[in-house]
Order: structure tokens, then sequence, then C-alpha cells
């Protein structure tokens, strides 16, 4: 079986500093690496929202699906050198109708402050998904319109989808009806 | 004013916490005859547990939100707790109405972490059993849209018609729903004797099915009085939301997976997309009723291509043993044990597939960590992303035509909710 492969050579210097212009090989400005042949960016936290931006404009225009991932004990993710492993990520997946094609981003995200600027002002599909994030691994999408819970009853404790959240922890809470 | 900015102000969706609306249900404001109310959990129309909060002043809804969640029982968490080879069991359990998707998009993820071929004849007998549940998932539709509308007698047409399909399933599945029949490596069993006999049976009686429901519902006054130029959406405002499937194409755009983005053998089989023009009520019924007229002409494509071999990959890593080689080699029934109770390891990596079901593009996103379990199993559930066009095709509405709207998205909330 194939590794993931790793393009390490062109993202030496800071991260931080690399901008979208940067870097004549790479037009993201950010790590690529093929998973099964498919395209993965992995953006810095704070190169995420200008990235989705740049794609939409380039033809990526429909975010088909968001969801978190909790790597807690799990060793086996493969990323590249310049990316610092953290505890969850957010992967984004995008697609160009016009030219069908399509591309993943995955963003760290970590443990300490699990924060990241929502994108539905760009892509308003990406409000219900943001808010089962939020919901499964307590993800905070800053300036989300309506960061309600969407699958979860009201004033639910806990993050189902963290590993350490074990399965039949805790009895199903259900909201008291009030006044009868 | 971009189209992404129209979308953003004309205010269709109500965004309002619980206490909130529950407070102001079923008062109305003396200033502008606004008030909020509740439609569902527990509304014959809403298939399944499907809330939907509204705005209304007098007759026409303002705003709405859908409210879900009440089937949510944690299917994905679930996931990482079964083997690969128990996985279909559970995914298969989302969208009922088309559970043979999710076990193809699920088993497509994993042959494409495992990098496993799978033999030409299970590729065909997936094609043609995804086909023919598309018919059944878009008959049952019928039978739902038809009864949400008044068309009661469609509830009953629909249904028999479904069965006939869901006959054929018990025979090579051995079960009406939750098949557990597509794995990955291929299929659970090959086609049984007989069965190019019983789908022709099935694709000699439906055509005249349909041409019935033409005469039922197609054609009449009141049927489209009911449903033209109802729960409008735009091409634009489909993409934004993310919508896809039938809401899509119903704008006029012919984006489908097995012909943009061809998957299992559908770039060797003819058959035409389905599209509308005006993306409303009607369209959304006509490209559903056709799309059964096209799965047919599919189905007919797989009788006569279907290809001999085995209908498993010879992969010992993934498919068991034959029974002969058990009875006489201890290796080999150890081999099978293993398989059945560990679960076969699937090397590291993350992947994502998409297929195109009845109800737009369904995607498995697969994490592994070299396992027998996936770290992480995700579904991108059509239904769900679908169901956030609800608010702005019920702007501006009448109460009335809600009832239409929700129906023409033709959410399964075992899939929303997972």
């Amino acid at each position: 079986m194939t590794e993931i492969s790793e393009q390490t050579d062109n993202e030496q210097g800071d991260p931080e500093e690399a901008s979208i212009q940067d870097n004549p090989e790479n037009p993201y400005g950010c790590p690529v690496t093929d998973s099964h042949g498919q395209t993965v960016l992995h953006p810095q936290h704070d190169q995420y929202q200008a990235l989705i931006e740049t794609l939409k404009e380039e033809g990526y225009a429909v975010c088909v699906d968001l969801c978190g991932a909790d790597y807690m004990g799990n060793d086996s993710r493969t990323l590249p050198s310049s990316v610092s492993p953290e505890r969850f990520e957010v992967i984004v997946n995008l697609l160009d109708v016009g030219a069908a094609r399509r591309l993943r981003i995955r963003v760290q995200i970590p443990e300490t402050s699990p924060c990241i600027p929502s994108i539905s002002d760009i892509h308003p599909g990406a409000e219900a998904m943001e808010r089962e994030a939020n919901d499964m691994f307590g993800l905070q999408f800053e300036g989300h319109p309506d960061p309600t819970p969407i699958l979860l009853p009201d004033g639910w404790e806990g993050h189902p989808l963290r590993k350490d959240f074990s399965m039949g922890r805790i009895p199903v809470q259900f909201k008291a009806v009030e006044g009868r | 004013m971009t189209k992404l900015d129209h979308l953003r102000n004309r205010d269709a969706v109500l965004r309002m916490s619980e206490t909130e609306a529950e407070e102001r249900a079923s008062v109305v404001d003396p200033d502008d005859e606004r008030m909020i109310i509740n439609m569902g959990p527990q509304h014959p129309s809403t298939h399944g547990v499907l809330r939907v909060t509204m705005e209304l002043q007098g007759e026409t809804v303002l705003r709405s939100k859908p409210v879900i969640g009440y089937l949510h029982t944690g299917m994905e968490k679930t996931a990482e707790d079964l083997t690969y080879l128990q996985g279909p069991t559970n995914v298969t359990r989302m969208d009922y109405a088309s559970p043979l998707f999710t076990e193809l998009t699920f088993s497509l993820a994993v042959e494409s972490l495992l990098e496993v071929e799978i033999p030409d004849r299970a590729t065909w007998i997936r094609m043609l059993m995804c086909e023919l549940n598309r018919m059944s998932s878009h008959l049952l539709f019928l039978a739902t849209n038809g009864m949400d509308l008044g068309a009661v007698g469609m509830m009953i047409y629909g249904w028999r018609e479904r069965e006939e399909v869901l006959r054929f399933f018990e025979k090579v599945t051995g079960l009406r729903m939750n098949h557990n029949y597509i794995r990955p490596g291929g299929v659970a069993a090959d086609l049984p004797d007989g069965w190019r006999e019983d789908i022709q049976s099935i694709l000699d009686v439906l055509p005249e099915r349909l041409e019935q429901f033409d005469v039922l519902m197609t054609g009449q006054p009141i049927w489209r009085e009911r449903t033209q130029g109802i729960g409008v959406i735009t091409t634009e405002e489909a993409l934004a939301l993310g919508a896809t499937g039938p809401i899509l194409r119903s704008t006029g755009y012919a984006w489908d997976l097995r012909r943009s983005m061809p998957y299992l053998a559908y770039d060797q089989v003819d058959f035409d997309i389905v599209v509308g023009t005006y993306g409303d009520t009607f369209d959304r019924y006509a490209i559903r009723l056709n799309e059964i007229r096209e799965s047919m002409r599919i189905v007919e494509q797989c009788i006569d291509l279907m290809p001999d071999g085995p209908y498993r990959t010879e992969d010992r890593k993934v498919t068991p043993p034959p029974r002969a080689r058990i009875d006489e080699s201890m290796e080999a029934l150890i081999h099978h044990f293993k398989i059945f109770t560990e679960g076969f390891k699937v090397p590291p990596g993350e992947t994502y597939s998409a297929v195109e079901s009845p109800r737009g593009e369904l995607g498995c996103y697969l994490v592994s960590d070299g396992g027998p379990k996936p770290q992480r199993m995700h579904i991108r559930a059509p239904s769900f992303v679908n169901l956030q066009t609800l608010p702005h095709m019920m702007h501006g509405g009448l109460l009335a035509d809600a009832i239409a709207v929700i129906s023409s998205i033709d959410p399964i909330m075992g899939e929303v909710d997972r």
C-alpha cells in the first residue's frame, strides 16, 4: 500500500509567511498532498478562509461537505512536515461543477482553542454542516450566523464524536417538559 | 449585488433559538401580524420526524427553519466500533429508502483505502441493484408526494410498484430493506437463478403503470395548479446551498455524478440525465418520474451486458476462503474465523467517495488508523444538505404549499439525522 505522498520541498520556511502568490510551483501557498488520487490541501489556520475564497473564484463553487475529525490516540496520520499535527481537523470537500473536479482541505485545530473562522459567508451551504461539527466535536465556528445545536437536543453536554466520549457513558438526556 | 447577497438578504432562514421560538409560538404580533408556528415533528406529511418552525404573516410563510435531530442515533459513532465488514450493516440503515447506495459509497471508500480491484461482475451487479433501488426509491417518492398533495390513490399505487422491486431484492439479498448486500470487496452473493426473468417481469409491467401515473397526476390540472411555480429555486441558489440531485437538476443544471464523474461502469451504459426548467415542485416531481424510466434503460443494459466471473474480489485479505477450502485446510478455517471476528486491517489514510443517490451526492469520508475499525466515518447525506434549501423555497409562499415543497425535497430523516 502506498503512503500518502509528502510534498515538503516548497514549504521549508516559516509557513506563516507563505502567501498564496509566494510560490510559483504551488499556487495555493500551502502543502498539497495526494491521497488515493484525490488532491488534499493543508492550509494553516489563518490561511483557511482566504484559501476557500480564492478557490471559489477559481471555480470550486460548491462546498459539498464539511466535517470534523478527532485524531486523539491516532499516530498513524501522515502530514506534510510543515504542518504540525493537532488533535482536531476540519475537512472541507469542495467541488468544481464546471470542470468536474474535487479538492479536499484539511485544517488542523488545536485542542486548547478549538476555533476556526466560519465559511458560511462564502458557502451558505456550509451552515448546517458547521453546526453539526460544532455538535459533534465542540468546534467553534467564528462568525457563524446561527451556532445552535442541530442534531443534538438543546443543552446537551459533551461532544459525542470526540474520542474521549465513550459510548454508553451517560444515559440519554431529555429535556424536562415544563408545565405538564 | 451578487447572487449570494441576494440569498442572504432575502431573509428566508429563521435564526431563532428554540426557547425564543417556544415563547413566541402561536402568539400573533399585534404590530405586523407575524406569528411563529411549529409544524411537526409528528405531521403526516413531513416524512418521519421533521419539524419546521415557520414565521407566518397571515397565510404567507416568511422565514422558516427545519428543526432536525429527532432520529439522531449517533451512527457515525457506532461506525467507529464496527469492523469494516460490519460497517455496511450500520450505514444501510441511514437512508432506508435507498439503502444500497449508502452501502455502495461506504464500500467504495474502503476499497479505495485497501486499493483492491473489484471484479467486473461485482461492478455490474452493484450497478444493476442500485438502479433498481433508484426505481424503488422514486416510486416511494411518487407515493408519498401524491398523498401529500391529495392524490391519495397514488399512495397505494406507488407502494404496490415498489413492492415488486423489493420482492426481487428479497430474493437476491434475503431482505426487503437494509440489505447489507454491497460489501467491501464485492457483493454478498451472486444473483440467483432466473434473475433475468424476474427483472424482465418488473420491466414489462412498469412502463404501463408509469403511464397510468401520468394520467393520474402529470396531466391533471389540479396537480399542475398545486405544483407549478411552487417552491422555485435557481441554479445559483442550489449550488450555493450545496443542493444536489433532483433539486439541482430541476433548475436546468445537468449535474449527475453518474455522468459527470463516472463511477462503477456508468460510462459504459446509455442513459439520459433528466433536467427541469423552472426549478419548481412540478419539475422535481417530473424529474423523479422520468428518472425511473432512465433507470429502467440502464437495468435493461445490465441484463444484456452482465459479465461472467466472480462476484467478489479474489483478494484473500478481504474475502474469506471458499467453503471447499475450509473443509480441507486448517489455515483456511482460521483465516475465515479471523476475518469475521477480528476483521481485516485497512492501511492508514483518508479518502472520500461519492455516488449519485436518488437524493443527490451521497459521500463517505473515511479515515483509517491501520486497524480493523474506522477511525472516523462520515456520511455526506444529501437529504441533510438539501433541507437547507427548504426556507428559500418556502419563502413568500402559502402555508398550504409548504407541504408540497417539503414533499418535493424528498428528505429521508434517517439519513438527515444519522
